[in-house]
């Protein structure tokens, strides 16, 4: 491991600017489950972390009429125990509480989570499901871009040099909406997605038929990806068996997975389909209430 | 210390109830800033990677692993590790049960496990076997299969 | 002439369980293990090791890395003496000198991913290991070998050129053979070929790791007096003594291995792989030298169990009893010769009485990291293949396995595989005991919607080894006993040891303190391995226990004025056969030693042939889910003969570890390797161990059939319990799915894969 300075800004600002100056070779630092063992692996070289988790704005948590509000640091096991988001934002809830064991939720967190850029990232797929968007400061000011395209690649993100994301913004769901998230692992906790769906399903009041859907995918592309056809698929369908299972279909084709050690394509693509039908199931039980 | 040492950060923190004053390096881990600049060796290595809970201390009431955190994190944050848990009156409920019920044989991830099942106790006086058994699969133990060191906890839970 | 010992049953600390006496150190944090050691001007070792799996050294350059500030040297494979082609019985697993050094060091050509090709020490870690990225090396990559199919082609690369293989006694060159041996008895063409029910099937699994939490450690300092002192979590200090001094070529009394405490080893931690390198950086430094491996280091370069290409097939008559078997084995050594064959051949056929028999092995170089002995070494791969293979037979032929098991286990006077005839053996006692489980006779209920459920038994086997063991003891003042003896504690063996001094001196388990000698203050001791320790090394403390009753018989006869041959000793009591009233306890005698000709020690030393051979059976339920593979254990008993318990709390534990390993290994855990020989999973983030959100309560029935050979009837119990979990969970699912699975892993993707 390179040795590397430890700066804690107190703003934003000076957060950006120690970025800004070491280029890639400063890295955020709010949980550090994905860092520290990247920079031990010798992944990264770095000369400087920044923690982020002395900037109040990074670790606010405000849930209100207009949505919910993740600031980028804070970290999973706030995320769910807080009473009002597993009441509104179940989804969110299924996907922090089961990334890594409670030691990690201690400290990683879903602003990682999407930074980290990893396919697999557990928390991303419900956060694409809900429509969320990634808050980010910069040298050049501040811009928001929607969750889905904040991942590039493996590893990779939007974030320029100096960038920071700084909270991740979703907002409030429509009436009779229920998300769901979950994956497939070989064991019960404490390991990476083979396959990993998120939903987010509107149903009309008498919850019969889909007013719209979004539907993510983790662990079968170079990114978290939303399966845009397979949710629009749903809009204006009526609430069965046979909708379900077509986009769930849909949602296997828009796989693009690769064989690796966690599993093979058609592994892959399978359980995409078989876990779209059930987290439909799942969203649509709790869009009823 | 080493070559271009970045610069070392000044830290004032309390452990196991004492406050430490240290000058930590940018990059060492809480794990090396207990076992190597205070000597409580009683936190374990085990990856490195945050994998396997041989090294759980816990931060402010939380638990974490220590590889993964930097010492220089822990600045005005209270930490406990297996080293605190024992009193002058005896051993933690914990720790007694441990070895009444044989929950460990190497014992090398016993205090990870104590630090863990510690944070579970200290929140949920009466957890389910699930619930245990959830809380603690961010450890590992490769010697006993769990089913002794689930007891040993249930045991030591009201 | 061996001893052998009637069954007793009138224990007074055998049997009960006492907390360990080590326990407040490690429940507290206090012990030390090998990675706490620190020492007045300790300094950091770091490996250099290869990307490459299988490559020639072109150059290696150190100059920046010793150019570095706080670095104190660097070594390379030019510093390493020349050790002789010498092989060296370590207990469990020989060693070969030139092999073991060539394992840690690599001379002229890498063989394995990870081999190291210098080492560097430094001030701390971090420089140590930023300094070792500094060392620069060239390599011309050769093709890597993965398995033991292309390593036997015709015009496969060769791993050592100097390599002579054996085989069935002739030698051959040129090869990545390093041995072909066979055990044959019978007429077995011609049973097969009469046999109503016959099966042939081929089996295949990937190595797998022990999985040992700690990470392999060691400190050393080469003084200036030329002696070598080391702190290691080893499993034998006396083995450890003679690998470092072996490979360093020097006497084996200029080595002192002191053991600290030591974080699992399951086989793993017999060889040495840090303690010469760090003696060599110790020299070159003057200073004590500590190193730590990686946890990727640990996966690609330390232990794994070998994975094994096997063939079996099996003919039973019409009555259902097995009449022939031939057993084709091929197992991958990784980069140096020693793959375990020799035990496989012994326990593939164990658990049966099969009148006509075949066994060839073979002993098969790969470029992955050379084998090390993992719970019964070899013998949960072919338990695996010859357990499904059994389950299989009877599905066939419509015969219930468990009483096919009972019909056709062996017993005294059974021939194993290898020729040796087994003595006092509890197979069916075991058996029988299954079949008398509450789990047997439960119904394993139903499946919720989208799963099915399955129930699989099978057998295990291993034939515990004995050795050399050494202990002594003093009597303390107070009436309290020191024991020193030399097997190092991986599990709570220091109480198992106090036991059996208690119960020969009728104490308190409390009253006899145990520590676990280094090499320079205890007698030679083997390893911690082979399921020997509480038999041998409990044996060897019971001798020193009852020396130590003829000891103060002599000084009861000084207090008293009588012959000591007129002093008896029971229940803690010294009584005079002249005159009855006269008694003194033990305790009250120790008081008064100073004045009976001062202090009362005693030795106990053992060489042992075996401990007893121990059988299992386990019962796995499994719940798949059908449309995911996921499968989960649901209930789980294993049944062993474990002669006596002597703590019985540890021997449960013993079961339901092995038990949790076999489901590990069945399920989930391989080296999943790149075709470059690239490990691709080694971090315990993806070489998945089960978490303890994996398991059920893990049930133990232990069957008591005490062995003849032990004073109280131990029997080796370690190994056996990792030998059936695998087989019994193949056949679980099969029972569930009504697909057989003949690979491990059988994870999801191959279960789903199954049911296409």
């Amino acid at each position: 491991m390179h040795p590397f300075a430890y700066v804690a800004p107190k703003t934003v600002s000076e957060a950006v600017s120690v970025l800004a100056e070491h280029g890639d070779r400063a890295r955020p630092l709010a949980g550090g489950t994905d860092l520290l063992v990247k920079a031990r692996a010798n992944v990264w070289d770095l000369d400087a972390v920044v923690d982020v988790k002395n900037i109040p704005e990074l670790m606010s948590l405000s849930i209100n009429g207009a949505g919910l509000s993740i600031g980028a640091g804070v970290p999973c096991c706030q995320v769910y125990e807080h009473k009002d988001i597993q009441e509104q934002y179940p989804g969110i809830i299924d996907g922090a509480s089961i990334i890594g064991g409670i030691q990690i939720q201690s400290r990683a967190g879903l602003g990682g989570n999407l930074c980290n850029a990893a396919p697999s990232g557990d928390g991303i797929p419900a956060l694409i499901a809900y429509s969320a968007v990634a808050k980010i400061s910069g040298p050049n000011g501040n811009r928001e871009v929607a969750v889905e395209d904040f991942a590039t690649g493996p590893s990779r993100t939007v974030l320029e040099n100096g960038e920071l994301l700084t909270s991740i913004e979703i907002p409030k769901p429509a009436a009779n909406s229920g998300a769901a998230y979950t994956r497939f692992i070989p064991r019960n906790e404490m390991d990476i997605a083979v396959a990993g769906v998120g939903v987010f399903v509107q149903l009309d009041s008498e919850g019969k038929k889909f007013e719209s859907a979004r539907i993510a995918l983790a662990s079968v592309g170079p990114t978290p990806i939303l399966a845009q056809k397979a949710g629009d698929s749903l809009a204006g369908k009526p609430v069965n068996d046979e909708s379900i299972a077509s986009a769930a279909s849909l949602a296997k084709d828009a796989a693009s997975p690769i064989t690796d050690m966690r599993g093979t394509v058609d592994q892959r693509k399978h359980l995409v389909e078989v876990l779209t039908g059930r987290m439909l199931n799942q969203a649509i039980e709790r869009a009823r209430g | 210390m080493t070559t271009n040492s970045p610069s070392k950060v000044h830290i004032t923190t309390t452990i196991n109830g004492q406050q430490h004053e240290l000058l930590v390096p940018g990059y060492m881990s809480l794990l090396d800033t207990l076992r190597e600049l205070i000597g409580l060796t009683g936190t374990k290595e085990g990856c490195l990677d945050g994998n396997c809970g041989a090294c759980t201390v816990s931060v402010d009431g939380r638990i974490v692993d220590s590889c993964l955190v930097l010492g220089a994190e822990v600045d005005g944050k209270e930490v406990d590790t297996v080293e605190g848990m024992a009193s002058p009156d005896g051993l933690h409920p914990l720790q007694q049960a441990f070895l009444e019920e044989a929950a460990l044989q190497c014992g090398i991830c016993t205090p990870g496990f104590l630090v863990a099942a510690k944070g579970l106790l200290d929140n949920e006086p009466s957890p389910s076997e699930d619930r245990i058994r959830h809380w603690l699969a961010g450890n590992l133990c490769r010697c006993t299969g769990y089913d002794k060191i689930v007891r040993a906890v249930q045991k030591a839970s009201s | 002439m061996v001893a052998t010992f009637e069954p007793k049953t009138d224990y007074k600390v055998v049997g009960t369980r006492p907390i360990r006496h080590d326990g407040y150190d490690k429940v507290t944090g206090r012990a030390i293990y090998g990675g706490d050691m620190k020492l007045p001007g300790l300094i950091w070792g770091v490996m250099v090791r290869s990307p490459h799996a299988h490559a020639t050294i072109k150059s290696i350059d150190t100059s920046a890395a010793e150019a570095m500030k706080g670095v104190f040297s660097v070594i390379t494979g030019a510093d390493m003496p020349k050790a002789p082609s010498k092989l060296v019985d370590l207990g469990e697993g020989n060693v070969n000198f030139k092999w073991a050094s060539n394992k840690l060091m690599a001379d002229t050509k890498v063989l394995y991913r990870g081999h190291p090709v210098a080492a560097v020490a430094a001030v701390d870690r971090y420089v140590a290991e930023e300094a070792a990225r500094k060392v620069v090396v060239e390599y011309d990559v050769l093709p890597a070998i993965t398995n033991v199919v292309d390593a036997l082609k015709p015009d496969a690369p060769i791993l050592l050129d100097d390599l002579v293989g054996d085989d069935l006694g002739e030698d051959v060159t040129n090869t990545n053979m390093a041995a072909h041996v066979r055990h044959e008895f019978g007429d077995v063409e011609g049973a097969m070929a009469s046999a109503t029910h016959t099966i042939e099937r081929e089996y295949n699994m990937q190595m797998v790791h022990q999985g040992y939490i700690e990470p392999h450690n060691a400190t050393a300092l080469w003084d200036e007096e030329d002696r070598i002192k080391v702190w290691t979590s080893t499993q034998g200090s006396f083995p450890a003594r003679t690998q470092i001094a072996g490979i360093l070529q020097v006497d084996v009394s200029r080595v002192k291995v002191t053991p600290l405490e030591i974080g699992g080893g399951f086989g793993g931690k017999i060889p040495v792989y840090f303690e010469p390198i760090a003696a060599l950086l110790s020299k070159k430094s003057q200073r004590p030298v500590k190193m730590v491996m990686e946890r990727t280091a640990v996966f690609e370069t330390t232990g794994p169990t070998p994975g094994a290409r096997m063939i079996v097939k099996l003919g039973a008559d019409s009555n259902g009893k097995l009449t022939a078997a031939t057993a084709d084995i091929w197992f991958e050594a990784g980069a140096n010769p020693g793959a375990f064959i020799g035990p496989a051949a012994q326990c593939v056929y164990a658990p049966y009485e099969i009148p006509n028999t075949r066994i060839d092995g073979w002993d098969v170089l790969v470029n992955k990291p050379k084998v090390a002995p993992y719970r019964a070494p070899g013998s949960p791969q072919v338990a695996f293949a010859m357990e499904s293979a059994v389950d299989e037979l009877c599905e066939q032929a419509g015969w219930d396995s468990l009483q096919f098991r009972i019909d056709n286990a062996s017993k005294e006077g059974t021939r194993r595989g290898d020729g040796v005839l087994f003595s006092k053996i509890g197979m069916q006692e075991v058996l029988e005991a299954t079949k008398q489980t509450d789990h047997w006779n439960s119904p394993i209920g139903d499946a919720p919607e989208g799963k099915v459920r399955g129930r699989g038994i099978a057998n295990g086997y291993w034939f515990n080894i004995g050795l050399k063991s050494s202990a002594n003891l003093s009597v303390n003042s107070d009436g309290t006993v020191q024991l020193t003896e030399g097997s190092t504690d991986i599990g709570g063996s220091r109480t198992s040891m106090a036991m059996h001094v208690a119960e020969v001196l009728g104490l308190d388990a409390h009253d006899v303190r145990p520590v676990v000698g280094d090499t320079e203050s205890v007698g030679f001791t083997d390893v911690t391995g082979g399921s020997r320790t509480t038999y041998a090394t409990g044996y060897a403390c019971w001798q020193a226990a009852n020396n130590l009753v003829d000891v103060l018989k002599q000084r009861v006869a000084i207090l008293w004025d009588v012959k000591a041959e007129d002093v008896d000793f029971k229940d803690g009591v010294f009584i005079s056969n002249a005159e009855s009233a006269k008694t003194i306890s033990f305790k009250e005698l120790a008081g008064k030693l100073e004045d009976l000709g001062g202090p009362a020690n005693s030795t106990g030393a053992v060489d042992l042939e075996s401990a007893g051979d121990g059988f299992g059976t386990h019962i796995a339920d499994v719940e798949i889910d059908l449309a995911t593979g996921k499968t989960d254990v649901i209930r789980y008993t294993a049944i062993q003969d474990v002669g006596t318990a002597i703590h019985p709390s540890y021997v449960e534990g013993q079961l339901q570890g092995g038990s949790v390993q076999g489901i590990g290994w069945a399920l989930n855990e391989e080296y999943f390797m790149h075709e470059d020989g690239r490990m691709a999973n080694s971090s315990f983030l993806d070489y998945r161990m089960p978490t303890s959100l994996d398991l059920p309560p893990i049930d133990t029935v232990l069957v008591e059939v005490p062995n003849p050979l032990h004073p109280y009837g131990v029997r080796g119990v370690g190994e056996t319990p990792i030998c059936p979990p695998i087989p019994a969970i193949a056949n679980a699912i099969n029972d569930a799915t009504g697909k057989r699975l003949y690979s491990t892993p059988m994870n999801a993707g191959s279960i789903v894969e199954s049911l296409k």
